[in-house]
C-alpha cells in the first residue's frame, strides 16, 4: 500500500472520531512513513512497518474518552433548519424518555454486573467469618467441657475455611471477568458511535 | 510485566530519549530499539500523555520541505527522570532482598 492510500484508509476508519484527534494521528503516521522513506525504505515497506490499520483504529478508539465521542456526535455539522428545531422541541416528550430509558438501561446492566460481584464477595466474607466463629466457638465449648459439640463446631469451621478459600479464588476470577466485561461494554458502545457515522 | 510498571518505565524511557536534545517520533523509536521495541501507536499514546502532564512540549519545524514534530523536555520532565533514578535505588534494594531470599532454595 502506498502512503497516501494508507493515510486515506486510516482517516476513513477513524471518521466519526473527534476531527482534531483524527488529523493529529494521521499526520503522526504520515511523518513516521516519511522518515522511514528518507532512511531508504520503499513507501510500501514503510507503510507495512506501521502495522495494520485495524489495530491502530482499535487502540485509538479505546483511548478517546466516551464523553468526548458523544460530544463529537451530538455537535451539529451544519446549521439546523427551523423545522428540525421545531421537531426536536415538539418531539421532546417522545425522545427524551426514550434516551433516558436507554441510558438508565445501560447503567442498570453495568450495575447488575457489579452487584453480582459484590454479592460474591459478601458470600465470601460471610463464609470466612462463620469459619472463624465456628473454630472459636468450638474451642470455647471444649473449654466448657462439651467435647463432642466443640469438635463438631471446629470441624464445621475447618470445612468452611476450605470453602472460603475456593470461594476466594472464584471471586477473584469473577471480578477479573467483570472488569473485562465492563471494558468491552464501553468499547462496544464507543464503536456503536463510530460505525453509525461511517455508514452515513 | 505488570502493566502499571511498564507504563511508568516507558514514560521515563521516552523522556530520556529527548533529554539530551529535542527529538522526533521516528528517531525516538530508533534510539529505543536496542532496549525495547515500541510501536508507533504506543509511542503516540505516551507522547500525548506526557504532553498532557506538561513533561514535554511539541513544536513543528520544517525538515526537507515537510513539517516534522519535535519534542522538547520540560523541567517537569527532567524532574520525572530524577525521581525515577531515586525510585530505582529503592527497587534495586528490594530486588537484592528478594533474590537473596531465593538463593538458599536454589
Amino acid at each position: 500500500m502506498r502512503k497516501q492510500e494508507f493515510l486515506t484508509a486510516l482517516q476513513t476508519r477513524l471518521s466519526g472520531l473527534p476531527q482534531e484527534d483524527v488529523e493529529e494521528r494521521v499526520s503522526f503516521y504520515g511523518e513516521m512513513i516519511d522518515d522511514r522513506v528518507e532512511e531508504g525504505l520503499s513507501e510500501e515497506d514503510a507503510v507495512t512497518a506501521i502495522g495494520p490499520i485495524d489495530a491502530i483504529a482499535e487502540q485509538t478508539l479505546s483511548e478517546i474518552p466516551l464523553t468526548k465521542l458523544v460530544r463529537e456526535k451530538v455537535r451539529p455539522r451544519r446549521q439546523a433548519r427551523a423545522w428540525e428545531i421545531v421537531l426536536i422541541v415538539l418531539g421532546f416528550p417522545v425522545w427524551f424518555p426514550l434516551l433516558a430509558a436507554a441510558l438508565v438501561l445501560l447503567f442498570a446492566v453495568y450495575l447488575v454486573i457489579w452487584a453480582v460481584i459484590v454479592c460474591l464477595w459478601a458470600a465470601e466474607a460471610a463464609v470466612a467469618v462463620s469459619a472463624l466463629a465456628g473454630v472459636f466457638a468450638g474451642v470455647w465449648q471444649i473449654c466448657r467441657g462439651e467435647l463432642s459439640q466443640g469438635l463438631l463446631l471446629i470441624a464445621a469451621g475447618f470445612v468452611l475455611i476450605g470453602l472460603s478459600v475456593f470461594l476466594f479464588l472464584a471471586d477473584k476470577a469473577a471480578t477479573k471477568g467483570a472488569a473485562v466485561l465492563s471494558k468491552k461494554l464501553v468499547l462496544g458502545i464507543k464503536s456503536l458511535f463510530v460505525r453509525k457515522e461511517n455508514a452515513i | 510485566m505488570d502493566i502499571q510498571l511498564k507504563r511508568g518505565l516507558l514514560d521515563v524511557c521516552v523522556l530520556a530519549a529527548i533529554s539530551e536534545e529535542d527529538s522526533y517520533g521516528y528517531k525516538i523509536i530508533k534510539d529505543m530499539k536496542p532496549y525495547l521495541v515500541l510501536s508507533e501507536s504506543t509511542l503516540y499514546t505516551i507522547l500525548k500523555r506526557l504532553e498532557a502532564a506538561h513533561m514535554l512540549t511539541v513544536r513543528s519545524a520544517e525538515h526537507d520541505g515537510r513539517l516534522r514534530k519535535y519534542y522538547h523536555i520540560t523541567p517537569e520532565g527532567s524532574k520525572r527522570i530524577a525521581e525515577f533514578k531515586e525510585d530505582w535505588k529503592e527497587i534495586m534494594a528490594i530486588y537484592r532482598f528478594v533474590t537473596k531470599e531465593e538463593q538458599p532454595h536454589a
